[in-house]
């Protein structure tokens, strides 16, 4: 189990290091530097080619992807902060310290000033999605996996159909129109600040929404193939035919064993909502880091980027981790040795 | 019920007629008939745009832009530049459904080489393969689409190598899972007793017995991607203006939806009932093929 662990921990990090090399590699094709982006459209040509050679940025990729490494675990300073630079970049956890994201030449900020907030907020946003997709879901899908092919697996099936086609950004706009605009009872944006005039509850409702729309139906169509692989077993015709009660042959037998292979897909809707939010925060304004994400990849910003990713990358490796082992934990058949 | 075992030489005598009688089993299913009718009338819609009475995509009417309301000369009003909205639904249609199966089509071939070389040789091949691909899928599907864009630009051909970085591992795992369960049968060891090469066990053996997994995958993923594309255009990364887009037509109207809500309202079901179209036909079919 411990040597299982380890070789699962190894492999995370040489995950999360391909992911972060992958990122940097296709940033390489922005047009306009680093130094660039640091000073801003007003600085001088000159200006741009002193900063870019005081940061080596012309060194092979390889050489930068290794000293951004280097400065990520602490070994070596942010280039960017250093005084002679001229850029008056600060970081108030100091030049060189573990986990040390760099400078967002997006927000002039610490990328750690700005990320973590942005991640609790949508840390919130996918919290709440989660907590009604688990429930929709499962409900759904033990309901239609009950009868396979009958009318209520047919009718519950084109529901959740239907709702998987609605991406959010089409979902935002029907919910806005419906409730926003012909019915005003909700706000139209998410600042997360009651200026507006909403109370910061009523601003959930609809982002929420539209995240759990997209995807319990997802989840609901796995539970149920599932759920109709579980009905299909002898045990369950044992039950039945010892006279038992439908209510308690699926409480009692079905609905365990149906829960073990979903879990692994709940889980991973997890690193599904971050997807989602990208499009969800944009349609309400939702300060998160979804939109984070959005706007360092619209604007060239690495170093956001990169932490992003590897936050991204980290939460999928970890919920796969999560997943394996609760799989374990509530199926003794595939115990690893 | 315990599933019934056939025996696998039963499944392979399946003749030509029966192929064909698998093709009319979707005819009987209601929800991939109305699958189909979707897809039908959009593809339709379409092919048939050059020859439509339709005002042009990208002209702008000046007189409808203070009334975009639907009116006799805009079916279905026209968008904040005064633009037909009619004309740019059928002409965005040609747009989404030539890159969306495009860039499928391309996936599909990437991922099924994957998933056959990693399933067939097994080994360091597979183990190669397989972690690469672990690589890809760790990352949340719609970021991967937002950084190669974003860094990449916009075009058809950048749509294409995106939705195939981001699909073919997907693809590739389901094809080698396949291939894993369909190489210790009977029928690929007479293949390789024959000497037949591994081209062509895995095209004309392995691959006719993965179909239908595979075509139904494919249609979902068209859907996937369409939704893609969409949102793509509606974050401003899609394919530049002269195009209509889906996705665009909602962005650039939906700073307006309190005023004029249609001109985000339709594009929005528009994409929704195409979608909805290949999801109810994937269903549809995988229902009619169950083994």
């Amino acid at each position: 189990m411990v040597k299982f662990l380890l070789n699962r921990l190894a492999m995370m990090l040489l995950t999360m290091l391909c992911a972060s090399f992958l990122v940097f590699a296709v940033c390489e094709y922005t047009p306009g530097s680093v130094a660039r982006k640091s000073l801003g459209p007003f600085a001088t040509q000159q200006q741009v080619d002193l900063l870019t050679a005081k940061l080596k940025a012309n060194d092979p990729l390889v050489v930068r992807y290794g000293r951004w490494l280097g400065v990520l675990v602490g070994a070596i300073p942010d280039p960017l902060q250093d005084p002679s630079t001229g850029l008056n970049f600060k970081d108030p956890r100091g030049a060189q310290y573990f986990g040390n994201f760099g400078y967002s030449t997006l927000n002039k900020l610490p990328v750690n000033d700005v990320i973590w907030n942005r991640l609790g907020n949508t840390a919130i946003l996918a919290g709440l999605a989660f907590l009604l997709i688990v429930p929709l879901s499962i409900i759904f899908g033990i309901l239609s996996g009950l009868k396979e092919g009958g009318a209520l697996d047919r009718t519950l099936s084109v529901i959740c159909i239907t709702f998987t086609s609605i991406p959010e950004f089409a979902s935002g706009v029907f919910l806005v129109t419906l409730f926003v605009i012909l019915w005003p009872i909700l706000p139209g944006t998410s600042p997360l600040t009651s200026d507006g005039g909403w109370a910061i509850p009523y601003q959930f409702v609809l982002p929420v929404a539209v995240l759990v729309i997209y995807d319990f139906g997802y989840v609901a169509r796995m539970i149920r193939v599932s759920m109709i692989a579980v009905m299909e077993r002898p045990y369950i015709r044992t039950a039945v035919l010892k006279g038992m009660s439908t209510r308690r042959v699926i409480l009692g037998h079905a609905l365990r064993n149906a829960m073990i292979a979903p879990f692994t897909v709940l889980l991973l809707q997890i690193n599904f909502l971050i997807s989602g939010v990208v499009v969800t925060e944009l349609v309400f304004a939702y300060p998160g880091f979804g939109r984070l994400i959005l706007e360092a990849s619209l604007f060239g910003d690495i170093s956001t980027l990169e932490a992003a990713t590897l936050i991204t990358v980290a939460i999928a490796v970890v919920t796969q981790l999560l997943g394996d082992l609760g799989y374990m934990l509530l199926d003794p058949r595939i115990r690893v040795r | 019920m315990a599933t019934l075992d056939i025996p696998d030489a039963v499944q392979v005598a399946r003749t030509k007629s029966q192929t064909r009688s698998n093709w009319m089993r979707i005819f009987y299913s209601r929800t991939a008939l109305v699958g189909l009718f979707l897809v039908t009338f959009w593809v339709a819609a379409a092919l048939l745009a050059p020859i439509l009475p339709l005002p042009s995509p990208t002209d702008s009417d000046v007189m409808a832009m203070a009334n975009p309301y639907p009116s006799a000369a805009h079916w279905l009003g026209t968008d904040i530049l005064g633009r037909d909205i009619l004309a740019r639904l059928i002409f965005g249609a040609r747009t989404v459904l030539s890159v969306a199966p495009l860039s499928v089509a391309v996936a599909m071939i990437v991922g099924i080489t994957m998933g056959m070389l990693a399933g067939y040789y097994g080994g360091w091949i597979d183990t190669v393969i397989s972690r690469f691909s672990d690589i890809i899928l760790a990352f949340p599907v719609l970021v991967i689409y937002v950084i190669l864009i974003a860094n990449i630009g916009p075009s058809v051909m950048n749509i294409v190598i995106a939705t195939t970085i981001a699909s073919a591992p997907g693809i590739g795992r389901i094809t080698r899972g396949l291939v894993l369960g369909l190489k210790e049968q009977e029928y690929i060891a007479a293949a390789r007793l024959r000497a037949e090469n591994t081209l062509y066990i895995m095209l004309v053996e392995l691959l006719p017995n993965c179909r239908s997994m595979l075509i139904v995958d494919a249609c979902l993923r068209i859907g996937y991607t369409i939704i893609t594309i969409g949102i793509l255009g509606f974050l401003g990364l899609g394919l530049p203006p002269p195009n209509p887009d889906w996705g665009g037509m909602v962005k650039e109207s939906v700073t307006v939806l309190n005023v004029w809500p249609l001109m985000s309202l339709i594009p929005s079901a528009a994409l929704v009932s195409l979608v909805l179209g290949f999801n109810l036909l994937a269903d549809g079919m995988r229902e009619a093929w169950k083994p």
